[in-house]
């Protein structure tokens, strides 16, 4: 490693600032910085596989396209089309529905595992690392294996009683999906919530002890504002999630039963990759880009989050 | 380190509900295993939850007799190709977006962030469209240059982290010893944010092996099918063959699990990553 460095360093650092040294004096250039050309790689993959498509998602909803052949212009047809529709109009409700239902059940397990397993007890350590399980799971892996334990012949839900066709509801199956969705991410929210909890200076919590403090109010008046940051981060991420929850729709419950689970990411791939209206689909993609990135701007603007630099900050 | 809770008290109301989820994960869990490990007939009689009363590993022969193994080589492939992209784009670009000082890096890295916050969902049909049009679809490159792409502005927001700790007295000191930005890369950045690349590349490998959404659209050969694209033939294969289905599932989970237990704090530091800035 560089660590020894020896004294000189100081009065060469000062010296950096000045202009260029002569080409023939390697020993004593301006601070070598990378080039803009560091940035290639990256910048190519992912402006022509992630922004890219973000652009052109744009541009073929004005378009016809049936994944053959090149997409023809058609106006606004798509999105004529789109603003009469009322089944776009229920998926989005059950979307904003399946969103807010994420939010209510995860974040206040996640905040309470999260601020339980910041504990030092041994025990604790060894426990997350069980609830940190679902989350290694692919999200295929998961639907699936939900699937057949919520099998209402033979599976886990036997033991359910009145729950046991829980996926042939419609309130059941959104339940089911909210439920999937919690036993997967939750553990990374902990993750979240448990590491901020940890930076908490503890100084925080003897001076409330020495005052008598109740283990409820330190949580509202110590742990709950310190974690205030990291609160938004992890509601920004698990809602523009919920938004796309497309795999576990697709594997678990395929939309049904009817279509009481379709969401928004769901009915586009249905309208793209079944009914071959890409044109149309695109314009629900975004449809889609619009809610996620207004959401998490929203998040954002009202949070101060762009500002921040670190989770140390304020401390 | 960290020295007693403030609260030495037993807390009683987290300490159930957290009993309660263990519960929660547990069943399931212990449902796929016990599951996976029994014959169809041995699991009917048993029922769902009990333990079983004679092992066997005939569900594992049968998926693997049903083409898991291409499907494990093609993950494979998928995976370590992605891990290696992702490192070989993302550390140039973490070093210059710390240390240039030209606007294209910052701005770059403002373009990243955004990055964040794209759906990878609402893409699939550019995506489609882009593939095919670069005569990728139906190969293996089409999975992997999508899911680098995606996975790419976390990566470089966790190795621009970790590369802001690193002093600048220790780039100076590179520099008069007559280092250019490529051996300040190779001598310094690299070493100093191994914990970073360890972390990043475990998190590629693990989004690179779950990736079920670029396999489904932007492939259709069978013999091209990754591990979470190979369980949806499975499950139209084993409809009611449940401990079948459970191996299969059990079976794509399980280098991950070992994965888990060699690089647990590489893996958890990049899932933290996520959050922690």
């Amino acid at each position: 490693m560089v660590a020894g460095v020896d004294t000189r360093t100081g009065e060469e650092a000062a010296s950096d600032e000045s202009p260029r040294p002569g080409p023939r004096e390697p020993a004593r250039p301006a601070v070598s910085r990378p080039r803009s050309w560091y940035l290639l790689p990256a910048a190519l993959l992912f402006g022509l596989f992630a922004a890219f498509p973000l652009v052109l998602v744009v541009f073929l909803s004005f378009t016809e396209w049936e994944g053959i052949g090149d997409p023809a212009l058609i106006g606004l047809d798509n999105w004529v089309r789109l603003f009469g529709d009322q089944r776009v109009l229920d998926v989005t409700g059950t979307t904003l529905l399946l969103t807010v239902l994420c939010w209510v059940t995860q974040t206040p397990a996640a905040l309470l595992l999260g601020v339980w397993a910041a504990g030092p007890q041994r025990n604790r350590a060894i426990l997350s690392s069980i609830f940190f399980l679902p989350l290694l799971l692919s999200t295929a892996a998961l639907a699936l294996m939900w699937q057949r334990l919520l099998d209402p012949y033979f599976g886990l839900a036997t033991e359910l009683g009145p729950l046991r066709n829980l996926l042939g509801t419609g309130t059941g199956a959104i339940a089911a999906i909210v439920f999937v969705i919690g036993w997967q991410y939750i553990p990374f929210h902990m993750l979240l919530y448990q590491a901020a909890a940890r930076n908490v200076p503890k100084v925080l919590y003897d001076a409330a002890t020495l005052d008598g403090a109740s283990r409820s109010q330190m949580f509202w008046q110590i742990t709950l504002p310190q974690l205030r940051n990291t609160i938004i981060t992890s509601s920004t991420i698990m809602v523009v999630g919920s938004l796309t929850h497309f795999e576990i729709v697709l594997l678990l419950t395929n939309g049904g039963p009817g279509t009481a689970t379709y969401i928004l990411p769901f009915e586009m791939y249905i309208r793209g990759f079944r009914a071959l209206e890409f044109g149309y689909a695109s314009a629900i993609a975004t449809v889609l880009v619009v809610l996620a990135t207004t959401v998490s701007l929203v998040i954002v603007k009202f949070s101060g989050f762009a500002k921040m630099r670190s989770t140390l900050e304020g401390m | 380190m960290k020295t007693a809770t403030p609260h030495d008290r037993p807390n009683w109301f987290a300490g159930t509900f957290t009993a309660a989820w263990l519960v929660i994960v547990g069943v399931p869990l212990y449902t796929m295993v016990s599951w996976s490990l029994q014959t169809r007939d041995g699991f009917l009689d048993n029922g769902p939850i009990a333990l079983p009363r004679a092992l066997t590993l005939e569900n594992f022969f049968t998926v693997v007799n049903d083409g898991f193994g291409r499907y494990l080589v093609n993950t494979v492939i998928v995976t370590v190709a992605c891990v290696v992209l992702t490192l070989v784009a993302a550390i140039p670009a973490a070093y210059a977006i710390v240390r240039s000082r030209s606007w294209l890096a910052s701005t770059a890295f403002r373009i990243f962030l955004l990055g964040l916050a794209i759906p990878a969902q609402a893409t699939i049909i550019p995506l489609y469209l882009i593939i095919n049009r670069l005569q990728l679809y139906d190969s293996l490159t089409a999975i992997v240059l999508p899911t680098v792409a995606f996975g790419l502005p976390l990566a470089i927001l966790v190795l621009a982290g970790s590369l802001r700790d690193v002093s600048d007295e220790l780039y100076d000191a590179m520099t008069v010893d007559g280092a250019g930005p490529f051996r300040i890369l190779w001598q310094l950045v690299v070493p100093v944010s191994r914990g970073s690349i360890a972390a990043v590349g475990t998190y590629a490998a693990l989004g690179a092996w779950n990736q079920f959404l670029f396999p489904l659209i932007l492939t259709q050969d069978p013999d091209l099918r990754t591990l979470t694209l190979g369980l949806t033939k499975f499950r139209q294969e084993f409809q009611i063959n449940l401990p079948g289905m459970m191996m299969a599932v059990l079976l794509t989970a399980l280098p991950v699990f070992v994965l888990y237990l060699v690089a647990r704090r590489w893996l958890i530091a990049g899932l933290a990553g996520m959050g922690g800035r």
